[in-house]
Order: structure tokens, then sequence, then C-alpha cells
């Protein structure tokens, strides 16, 4: 990928959910504002080698691909009368509005309680989301799902012609529904935030971007809806994970874990603003509220010797209570392996069903294993690990971790 | 071949046309309840069933809503009709044995989804049963 198509791909992953959500606004259409989305981008891969990249280029693919939509629906005959209204706003002789001054009105609220509304499956729900307001590829998104692109394709499109058909509204829902409407909406926000901190196939561990939107729209959430605590609960999560960016990778990109991190690298404002989310949501415990407080615990703690680990366990067991997957168990027995020892974590650990295909369960396993000393076992199941894992920044994680096994085995052994 | 259409479009009543908004989308509100439960209600039990069915009606009459509505007579009643290499086959009994029954209906003309699911759950048959919301196609 040459530099430049680089950056036409950094501007379209910042701008594209904003744009598209705008662009649907003013078309009511997932299509079209899609298509005349990417060819405003077709365009500007064309025009901006030679013109330059435009000082807000964001405004400037706005205005693009407005000018692509007007012509669509134009030649559209089924949206004669919403051309006929569009024209009636907009000068024929089109013009290039002034990209520095052109406002981007925010609809992307609008946007992501229509692709997360529950008369659409949740399957379609994150795709669109990730589609739409995350300006993910199919093929990303297909891949992060783990399933063929054309199956997720014909999701797209399916959840797109349910959203025509059905007449789902691009809008935000009316006081006495959005309470049960913004669990469906944290849901996703949240999987959005995972695809950047630990992107599937990204060349780096984190998309910033990706975070910094999800934090964004957790904070919109929170505006609109003070009075639900799991909106608090929710950022306060992310903030809290976000702090610790900067310590998760060494200067080579090397995966760093918790327990190796240096806290100084931990952001000190993010972390003073969740817990001061925290604070004012102390009696209401729901999913994202405790995962919250269990990042808390980390962000209150010096280093892994001084963390209050049977705290962690419990706020696992109270986890559990509201979503009892495999992964949170297993993140259960590693705190169990904390405070009560690592061969009573290892038997809470092989008592999870379901995560034979997880390497991070194979990985969190085998970390046992080596701090039990049992040096074939962990080799085995880092291996195993490494067997299943995708991100090339945990790929390498698991490889030193393997050697430094290899290296620790060629010692003999104490006396 | 007759088919019974009795009840899909005699004995609905007029729309209320002075109320009747612009039009928007249309959906079918398709009333599923268990009828082996409401042949065991008593007499009171479905006088208060239609009082609510009754208010129900008037309200959405008023607000412009309402397009039509029935209610059907039991599945023991109904009659399935499938025309297979020009012969047609007639069987007693509905078209799908289910576990909730289609027992009426409403038409109504409605803004976006949203609106029809909160009228679709004002519906008294909501509270126990299952109303299947069905936008309808556009010509």
């Amino acid at each position: 990928m040459s530099s430049f198509s680089a950056s036409l791909d950094a501007v379209f992953r910042n701008e594209s959910g904003r744009i598209l959500a705008s662009l649907i606004r003013y078309s009511g259409s997932f299509d079209l504002a899609e298509e005349a989305l990417q060819d405003a981008c077709e365009i500007a891969a064309r025009t901006w080698p030679s013109s330059g990249v435009p000082g807000n280029p964001g405004a400037w693919l706005t205005a693009a691909a407005r000018r692509r939509l007007i012509d669509a629906i134009r030649r559209d005959r089924l949206h004669r009368e919403k051309g006929a209204e569009l024209l009636a706003t907009t000068p024929t002789e089109f013009e290039m509005p002034d990209p520095e001054v052109i406002e981007l009105p925010d609809d992307r609220l609008r946007l992501i309680f229509t692709c997360c509304h529950p008369a659409l499956n949740p399957e379609a729900q994150l795709a669109l989301t990730l589609r739409t307001l995350g300006g993910l590829t199919t093929d990303e998104i297909a891949r992060a799902f783990l399933i063929p692109e054309a199956t997720l394709a014909q999701r797209l499109v399916r959840a797109k012609t349910k959203i025509r058909q059905a007449g789902i509204p691009y809008e935000v829902p009316s006081r006495d529904s959005i309470a049960e409407r913004s669990e469906a909406v944290r849901a996703v926000i949240y999987l959005i935030f995972n695809e950047g901190y630990a992107a599937t196939f990204a060349p780096s561990l984190v998309r910033a971007d990706l975070c910094a939107e999800a934090i964004r729209l957790a904070r919109v959430l929170c505006e609109l809806l003070p009075v639900d605590p799991e909106n608090r609960g929710l950022l306060a999560l992310m903030l809290l994970q976000d702090s610790r960016r900067a310590a998760r990778t060494d200067n080579d990109g090397n995966l760093v874990t918790l327990d190796e991190q240096d806290r100084a690298k931990w952001n000190p404002a993010k972390i003073i603003e969740a817990l001061a989310l925290l604070m004012r949501s102390a009696p209401a415990y729901g999913r994202y509220t405790l995962e919250a407080r269990i990042a808390a615990e980390h962000a209150r703690s010096a280093g892994t010797g001084e963390t209050d680990w049977a705290e962690i366990a419990r706020l696992y067991s109270d986890l559990c209570l509201f979503c009892k997957t495999p992964v949170v168990e297993l993140n259960r027995a590693v705190a169990v392996a904390m405070s009560e020892g690592f061969e009573m974590g290892l038997a809470v650990m092989d008592q999870i069903p379901g995560l034979e295909s997880f390497h991070l369960f194979h990985a969190a396993r085998a970390d046992l294993l080596r701090r039990l000393g049992r040096s074939q076992a962990a080799l085995a199941g880092y291996s195993r690990a490494l067997e299943l894992v995708t991100n090339p920044v945990e790929r390498a994680y698991l490889q030193r971790r393997i050697a430094a096994l290899d290296s620790a085995g060629r010692v003999p052994p104490l006396p | 071949m007759s088919p019974n259409r009795r009840t899909s479009e005699s004995g609905q009543p007029a729309p209320n046309i002075d109320n009747l908004k612009e039009p928007a989308m249309q959906y079918l509100l398709a009333i599923y309840t268990q009828e082996s439960a409401a042949a065991q209600a008593t007499p009171e039990d479905m006088k208060a069933m239609m009082g609510a069915y009754y208010a129900f009606t008037m309200e959405i009459k008023e607000k412009g809503v309402y397009l039509g509505g029935n209610a059907l007579q039991p599945t023991t009643t109904a009659t399935t009709v499938r025309v297979r290499e020009g012969n047609t086959i007639t069987t007693d009994g509905p078209f799908a044995e289910t576990r909730e029954q289609l027992g009426g209906y409403y038409l109504v003309n409605c803004e976006n989804l949203d609106e029809a699911i909160a009228y679709a759950a004002k519906i008294p048959g909501a509270a126990f049963g299952s109303i299947e919301i069905r936008p309808v196609w556009a010509m």
C-alpha cells in the first residue's frame, strides 16, 4: 500500500461513520449512502494525488458524497419524490462548499439506535454497526466473527432490506423505550471498543481510533441517559482499559501483559475520570459496572503483588450472575489462582467447558502451568494457543513465552 | 373452488377518513393467542376482554391509525385449500399447527416500525399471546 492510499484509508476510517450517518439521514437509504461515499472515496483516490489532500478531508468527502447522492437519487425513479425534495434545497449547479466551514451534523447516535434496533437479529446489529459506524470492511468484520465474507455480506444486505421494508425508523427512540434499547447499544459500543483494542488482524494491537470512537459514543449515551448507571459503567470500563494503552505494548510493538506493565505509563486522567464515574453509580450493579470495578481494582493497585485478587474473584462471581460465559469464568479462575494458589486456579479452569478453540484459554492455562514449574505441559499449552491465535502481536508474545520456556528447560533443576 | 374470503374483506368498519394521517406505512398486526385458554375463559373474563379490545379499537380510530381489523372464528372452523397439478385439495383445519393460533388482526397506518410496535404492545392479546407485525407490501 502506498503512503498516499494509506492516508486515504486513515481518513476513511476516521470519517466514514460520521459521513455515512449524515448521508443516510439525507437520503433515507443505507445503500445509496454507502454507494455515494464509496464513489466519493474513488474520486478522492483519483484527484488527491495531484491536487493534494484537502485541509479538512472529512468535509471534502462529505461534500463529494452528497453530490454523488443527489445524482444517484435523480437517476433512481423509486426515489423521485425524495429527489425533488432534495433538489429543491440544493443548488443544481454543484459547487464544492468550503470544506473548512462545512458543518458536519452528528447523526451517529441516530444511526447506532437504528443499527441496534431489536427488530434486527443481534448478528445483524453488530455487523451493521461495525460496517457503518466503525467503517470496517466486510472482510474485517467477517474475520472478527469467524464467518465467510459472503455470509457477512448477505447478513448486511438482509439487515438493510429489513430496515427499509419494515420501516425501522432512523431516529433516537422515545423516552419510554430508550432504557431497553440502550442495552443493545451498549453491547455494540463495547464490541467496537474491543475491535479497536485488540483488532483481530490489525498490524498493531490497538486501533486507537476505534477505541476513541467507542468512548465518544458512550459519552453521548451518558449525556442522553444519565439515569442509567450502566452507561457510566460502560464508559468507566472502556476508560480504564484505554488508560493502559501505552503500557500494553513496548517500543517494538510487543505485547506486555498486565503483571509486567509499567504502571507509570497508565493514563492517570482516564483512571481518575473512570473512578469518579464509578463512585457516582455505587449501588447499581450491572454487567459493565462490575467489569469496570474489576478494572478499577487493577487501576488502584501499585502492582500485581498488591492487587486485591480475592475481591476481584468475588466481583467475577457476581459478574457470572449477569453473564455466565466461559470467558468470564476463565477470568475468575485466573483471579482464584492469584488469591488461592495456582493449583486451585488450574482446577477451576479445567472445569470450564467450551473454551477448547479459544487461544487465551490455552495461554492462561499454560501460564499457570509455567508458574507451577510444569514446563512440558506449559509448552504444550502455549503451542496450542499459538495455533489458534490470529493477532500478530499476541502471536509474538506466545512465541517469546515458548522461547523463554525452551531456554529455561535447559537449566538443570535445582538440587 | 370457492375460497372462503369472509374474514378478509367483508365486515371491516370504514376507517375514520377525517382523522387519517398522511400515508406512511401500513402494518398488519396479527394477533396470536392460545385458543384453548380462550375456550376456558369465564363469561366475565370474555366481557372484560371484549371491553379492552373495544377501548383499544376506539383509541386507534381516534388517532387515525386504524385501517381495519377483525376477530376470527377459532381454527376449528378453518379450511385450508391447495391447488396441485390442477386439483383442488381441501382439508379441514389451519395451514399449520402452532402453539398459538391466529385469532384476529388489525391493519394500521403508522409512521414507522417503532410506532407499530408501540400500538402492538397495547393490543390486549399482547399481554398473554404474541403480536406479529408485518409491513404491507407497498404497491
